[in-house]
């Protein structure tokens, strides 16, 4: 007896022991919800900011922005440059150099080999993959060692940091994903809805639009981390319910993206329990205007193609629009100081905010005149303005949030004044932004004239997301309904003038371009931007290590987080 | 032989319907419910006649500050620092509007959705059931779809419905009336079952009464039959499965428009002001507890209303 208890003193000690050097797993549970539920694990078969994010716990890129949009290391030694060799003084290629002995989860190493599988992957002409935006103007990727990854473009790209850069393109483990190239990408679920990655934590199970258990990582590069043992991932709700069960309740210690009054926010934080963070990225509130014609009569694949619309693209309708509203009651509603009028599409970083473009003051004056100017009158008498006998009447979608609903009643009754009416329609905001190609009621179908959301970047510089206006960035049916360019707006000035900044170098000469694609997008009837947006979020008082981050991922650093006493 | 003593009646027959109002009245229960429903559809339908405040009205500009976020009136009376105002007596909404106009709009359009859908219900179900237990042949196949509607989840189906038919329906009624014909459709034909089944059981009992064979011995019509001999005597089962249904359908209009998949966002109902005061509900308990309250009030009373009606519809227990 006495033996045994002895050897089992020393086989207790023993495990004991790395638990005093290192403290992973020390903390217990993390529970963050989502409002917006996660549909997949895979960021590039879906566009969904909740679906990146709750990925980038799981799968890493090889750089990442910090909270000053500056680029970090992640899983390389240190950022290529054209000063330290890295990037090539002709800006046609970029070599990265990983960190040896980075483990994937499963305990394999992690190589060179899965980074270029990660770009054939996305790159595969038969998938339709949601990231394509940050491979353009990838020719191919070379290996010449297992920790070397050269990426070489078909011209000079003075911005090299798309592919392999921030929350929205990590890696994927070849080993994992080799099955599932192209058109069988989505039938993987398996590996779509657990996939092999190098982050702090890997999915024990997975509930598609419900909840996701998550592990520590065994194999995670540093022993010390992370400090939580397991994460729940709660998905859906709505964000009243969210921060509710962070700032008052206290049932979770992160809630995401919550979109409130600020009354409202005001009054959770009195519940004491949390506290909400903001941080300006680049997330405008936008109204999308439908470029193409979405009449239910042409069909549902019809009515995502055909152009033009019947009256959205005359510049007096999309302007007047523009005037009558009311930018900053609308902040003073929706934001209070998480917000900011905004009549540009980036608005940040400030070196490519536009200033061209003014739309401080309401002029519903203004925008009749100009209607009538353009000869867009109310011929029939029921108050509701004609253009070639089309009556201006519009369905204004969005998903179904409080915020958002006062604003489209808002909106509506501003543009009655100027003779439009608008139907109003409220979507469940997992359905909205689901993505599933089955759906009618996806933002990316668009079956509505005008549709309201907002989007964002990841990182400082502008280039893929401005490609997102780009004319074969449509999302239609073949395109198996993925793409970003939802407002379908297509101008050959505009692929020009884009085509342009991804040959030139140098901060000021880019922001000149991004500030005049930026206007010629808002000018000529993409979109009509509403509020620049913080982001608030909100953490329980007693989780520490959050660092709110609005250019990439905001949940970057889940690996420093920690329980404070 | 003697004479067949044959007294004619010296006064005339008391009017079955006065019977019935007399055993109604002894049920206090079934009289206030009448009572209430009675004023909240008076409230609802002829209250914009005196209340003339358009319920979709935002104000603009300065007004829209000083006019939102209103309380009732009668919070000025514990907390004087409170914003009221006799010109919005219930206050108003964030926006401004006035929140007793959107009580009463929206109470027309959730009272008109319960007492539509019930009527459609009613008649679905009273048809199935008749049928069904008049004509042996056809009892089987029709208690059969019975049970299969019983199995349908309503909810699920009335979203995907929604998904499918809202477009089309909306092109040619107008989105409010599209949306109205769709939703009072879909709970009328998922709703109809429980009144089937009652009624089918009545009416196989009731086919073997004598006065049914009696009707059918001096040649009595089917159709006739069914008409003067079976429905009046299962009129109290359909009276009740009617109260019960226009409160059911009030819950699931105001279910349905708490998930969005209702009206327009800015069309008031009952259902869609509860949920639309949710977020608040702690500075504004009025956004939520009003409508609620207008919910609960009137099914509790149709309720009531109901089970006097089926007492006094009843000659077994009237009298008793």
């Amino acid at each position: 007896m006495k033996t045994k208890t002895l050897l089992l003193g020393a086989i207790a000690t023993a495990a004991m022991a790395p638990a005093a050097f290192a403290e992973r797993g020390s903390d217990g549970n993390v529970s963050i919800i989502y409002w917006q539920a996660p549909s997949i694990l895979n960021p590039f078969l879906s566009g969904g900011t909740k679906d990146v994010e709750s990925a980038s716990m799981i799968i890493e890129p090889l750089a990442r922005y910090n909270e000053n949009g500056e680029l970090v290391p992640w899983l390389v030694e240190e950022i290529p440059t054209t000063d330290n060799g890295g990037v090539s003084a002709d800006l046609t290629s970029i070599t990265w150099k990983i960190t040896p002995g980075i483990l994937w989860s499963d305990g394999t190493e992690f190589t060179s080999a899965d980074v270029k599988f990660t770009a054939d992957y996305c790159m595969d002409p038969e998938g339709g993959c949601a990231q394509l935006t940050k491979f353009d103007g990838v020719t191919s990727i070379d290996t010449p060692d297992d920790y070397t990854v050269t990426v070489n473009f078909e011209g000079p790209t003075p911005f090299p940091y798309g592919p392999f850069v921030g929350g929205e393109s990590p890696i994927l483990q070849a080993a994992q994903f080799a099955d599932c190239m192209g058109a069988k990408a989505p039938e993987c679920t398996e590996q779509n809805f657990y996939p092999i990655g190098t982050g702090p934590f890997t999915v024990t199970d997975f509930r598609p639009n419900d909840v996701i258990q998550m592990a520590a990582n065994e194999n995670y590069r540093d022993p010390a981390k992370p400090a939580f043992a397991t994460v729940t991932f709660k998905g859906g709700g709505d964000a009243t319910a969210a921060g509710r069960a962070v700032m008052e309740t206290g049932e979770f210690d992160y809630a995401w993206n919550l979109q409130l009054a600020p009354d409202v926010i005001a009054q959770m934080e009195a519940g004491g329990k949390g506290t909400p963070v903001a941080g300006f990225g680049p997330l405008v509130e936008r109204i999308m205007l439908n470029n193409t014609n979405p009449d239910p009569a042409l069909g549902p694949d019809d009515r995502a193609v055909v152009r033009p619309h019947p009256f959205l693209g005359d510049p007096a309708v999309y302007k007047a629009m523009s005037m009558a509203i009311d930018r900053p009651l609308l902040v003073e509603i929706g934001y209070g100081k998480a917000g900011k009028v905004s009549c540009n599409w980036i608005p940040a970083p400030a070196a490519y905010n536009s200033t061209s473009l003014s739309c401080d003051t309401q002029d519903i004056v203004g925008a009749n005149a100009m209607l009538d100017a353009a000869g867009i009158v109310d011929t029939d008498g029921d108050g509701i303005r004609e253009k070639d006998g089309v009556p201006l009447k519009i369905l204004y979608q969005t998903s179904t949030n409080a915020v958002r609903q006062d604003f489209q009643a808002l909106i509506k009754q501003w543009w009655s004044e100027i003779g439009i009416e608008t139907e109003l329609r409220n979507i469940n905001a997992s359905v909205f932004f689901g993505g599933d190609p089955a759906s009618p009621d996806t933002f990316q179908k668009f079956y509505a004239d005008v549709e309201m959301y907002a989007n964002t970047f990841n990182g400082t510089d502008p280039q893929s997301y401005l490609g997102n206006m780009l004319c074969d960035k449509a999302p239609s049916p073949a395109s198996q309904w993925q793409g970003e360019n939802i407002s379908r707006f297509c101008m050959e000035e505009y692929d020009a003038l884009y085509a342009q900044l991804t040959q030139t170098a140098g901060i000021e000469a880019r922001s000149e371009i991004g500030k005049k694609l930026n206007d010629m997008a808002v000018m000529n009837g993409a979109m009509i931007p509403l509020v620049h947006r913080g982001r608030l979020s909100a953490h329980a008082n007693s989780l520490g290590g959050v660092v709110l981050n609005v250019w990439d991922s905001e949940l970057w650093n889940v690996a420093d987080w920690y329980r404070m006493e | 032989m003697t004479e067949l003593s044959n007294p004619q009646p010296v006064a005339p027959p008391r009017n079955q319907w006065l019977d019935v109002w007399d055993q109604f009245k002894t049920h206090r229960g079934a009289l206030w419910g009448g009572i209430i429903f009675v004023i909240i559809i008076a409230g609802v339908y002829l209250g914009p006649l005196i209340w003339r405040v358009d319920p979709q009205f935002l104000p603009q500009g300065r007004d829209f500050i000083n006019l939102r976020d209103m309380r009732p009136i009668w919070v000025g009376l514990f907390d004087s620092s409170a914003k009221v105002s006799w010109a919005h007596p219930l206050g108003t909404d964030n926006l401004g509007r006035d929140t007793l106009a959107r009580l009463m709009m929206g109470g027309r359009v959730s009272i008109a959705v319960g007492l539509t859908a019930m009527l459609l219900a009613l008649f679905l179900g009273t048809l199935v059931g008749v049928v069904a237990g008049y004509v042996r042949k056809m009892d089987g196949p029709l208690m059969r779809l019975t049970d299969l509607f019983l199995a349908l989840p309503l909810l699920p189906l009335i979203l995907v419905a929604s998904l499918l038919f809202r477009e089309p329906l909306s092109a040619s009624f107008g989105p409010e009336g599209g949306v109205f014909i769709l939703i009072v459709v879909l709970i009328g034909i998922t709703s109809w079952m429980p009144t089937a089944r009652i009624v089918r059981g009545d009416v196989l009992a009731l086919k073997e009464r004598e006065f049914v064979l009696a009707a059918q011995s001096i040649g009595t019509s089917g159709s006739k039959l069914i008409m003067r001999h079976v429905l009046p005597n299962v009129l109290s089962p359909i009276m009740v499965s009617a109260t019960l249904g226009i409160a059911s359908a009030i819950i699931t209009e105001s279910a349905l428009s708490f998930l969005g998949f209702g009206f327009p966002p800015d069309f008031p109902t009952w259902g869609r002001l509860l949920n639309d005061g949710v977020d608040r509900v702690v500075s504004f308990p009025e956004r939520s507890i009003l409508p609620g309250i207008m919910i609960s009030l009137t099914v509790l009373s149709v309720n009531y209303l109901g089970d006097g009606l089926r007492d006094a519809l009843d000659p077994r227990i009237r009298g008793r």
